[in-house]
């Protein structure tokens, strides 16, 4: 523990510069979430506009489609995690790891076979790192998803889950799955994050939260060219943008808690500062009373030894 | 054209892509190109809901100005004189960068011809540069 005062003020150092460090990073990460949440606002027409088409059409026709047709005997299941690409964001990637593993079991319990897609690097190295396959992966955006992103997304889940599942694999590469699960972390708000699993396909038609009871609110449509040809190019959009709204309430809620991380690092870096303060404090004076000592010893013993000449 | 006495009503229009409201406002009359060609829209329309195509999207609104813009393949829905139209990208002329859509246009037409990533590149260039010669 007595180490000298050299080396506190060395480490009082180190740690000043760390809580230079992660203040930088708490500040970044603050006026980001701004951005991400402008980001989530933004989209929110959009999903808002295609909910209101999908349940219009889906209250208008009856006609099936493949996207909302349950398979009767599932047998395999996709599920999309959604992690961050960097870490020093606390809990977030591992808490969302964690729900997912919890779904995992629960689909196997089921009987079904699970296929693991995953975005953000930290969940793809997370599964590798246990020799478990991930079908596939996407990384580099986890902070500013953009719609793109979702779009392809959606187009490789949407091709596995429309894929013949009881034929071998012959041809298409898509790897055909009975469902589609999406686990992604929820932003409540800059305190709280949620991670969330959810099914994607097959698609429940969620009525708009308008009461749909009311019969004006939903008007009679004409469909161009035809209703099923509508489903048939609603249906994928409305599937990408669920992703989108997975992807950006993901970054959200990554970049809270990257910065709630970060705010307890800078604040733990202060306690740190403070107590080393105080022990290089207490090693200074130390010190310097036994130089004291050493100073009154010596002179004592010099006035002995002169008394002794006397 | 002048907006005539016998439109009551306006159309309330938003123009929406994926990641953000492009243009909302009232307007007079509503062009877009849906896959059975191009549609016209006035006020009292019936509800309709319908696919459109890579195309351009006119919009004169109640002021009497146009508004012209490039959208990518999306969807018309009217229903009680709102309109919204969706579409994955959908860009103003005014932002859209001219020399920009060209290169891609000349990209696009120098690779496969006969992909179908391709000619959908091909149309969205197109488009956005009809956006902005109709613009001007």
């Amino acid at each position: 523990m007595a180490l000298s005062v050299r080396e506190y003020r060395a480490r009082i150092k180190s740690t000043e510069s760390m809580k230079k460090i992660t203040r930088a990073m708490e500040l970044i990460a603050a006026s980001r979430i701004i951005k991400a949440q402008q980001r989530a606002q933004a989209a929110a027409p959009y999903a808002r506009e295609l909910t209101r088409a999908v349940s219009a059409v889906a209250t208008f026709s009856n006609v099936d489609h493949a996207l909302t047709t349950e398979p009767e005997d599932p047998k395999r299941a996709a599920v999309l995690v959604v992690t961050s690409d960097r870490g020093l964001a606390g809990a977030y990637s591992s808490s969302v790891i964690k729900e997912a593993e919890r779904l995992v079991e629960k689909l196997r319990g089921e009987g079904k076979d699970v296929d693991l897609y995953t975005s953000g690097r930290k969940g793809e190295a997370y599964f590798k790192f246990r020799q478990r396959e991930v079908v596939q992966a996407w990384t580099g955006f986890s902070d500013q998803p953009t719609y793109d992103v979702a779009a392809e997304i959606g187009a490789t889940l949407i091709a596995a889950f429309l894929a013949d599942t009881d034929g071998d694999e012959s041809g298409s590469d898509a790897r055909p799955v009975d469902e589609v699960h999406v686990v992604y972390t929820r932003f409540r708000s800059m305190l709280s994050q949620e991670p969330t699993a959810v099914r994607l396909l097959p698609l429940e038609v969620v009525e708009g939260t308008e009461a749909p009871a009311e019969g004006d609110l939903l008007p009679l449509y004409e469909f161009e060219p035809s209703p099923s040809d509508v489903l048939d190019s609603l249906l994928p959009r409305y599937v990408q943008s669920r992703i989108f709204f997975a992807l950006l309430q993901a970054a959200a809620s990554e970049l809270a808690a990257r910065q709630k991380a970060m705010k307890s690092a800078t604040d733990n870096a202060d306690e740190l500062i403070k107590k080393y303060t105080r022990i290089a404090n207490q090693a200074r004076q130390a010190g310097i009373t036994q130089e004291i000592s050493e100073i009154v010893g010596g002179v004592n013993a010099l006035a002995d030894a002169n008394a002794g000449q006397d | 054209m002048a907006s005539d006495a016998s439109t009551d009503k306006a159309l309330q229009v938003e123009l929406v892509a994926a990641d953000r409201l492009v243009w909302s406002g009232q307007a007079t009359m509503v062009i877009a190109r849906t896959t059975e060609g191009d549609l016209g829209i006035l006020p009292n329309h019936a509800p309709l809901l319908s696919s459109i195509i890579e195309g351009v999207v006119d919009v004169q609104t109640v002021d009497g100005e146009t508004w012209v813009a490039a959208v990518d393949a999306g969807f018309l829905s009217v229903a009680d004189n709102r309109v919204s139209i969706l579409s994955e990208r959908a860009e103003m002329s005014h932002e859209i960068n001219l020399e920009k859509a060209r290169q891609d246009l000349e990209r696009a037409q120098a690779s496969g011809e006969n992909d179908d990533a391709a000619q959908e590149a091909v149309r969205r260039a197109e488009a956005r540069i009809r956006a902005v010669e109709r613009a001007s």
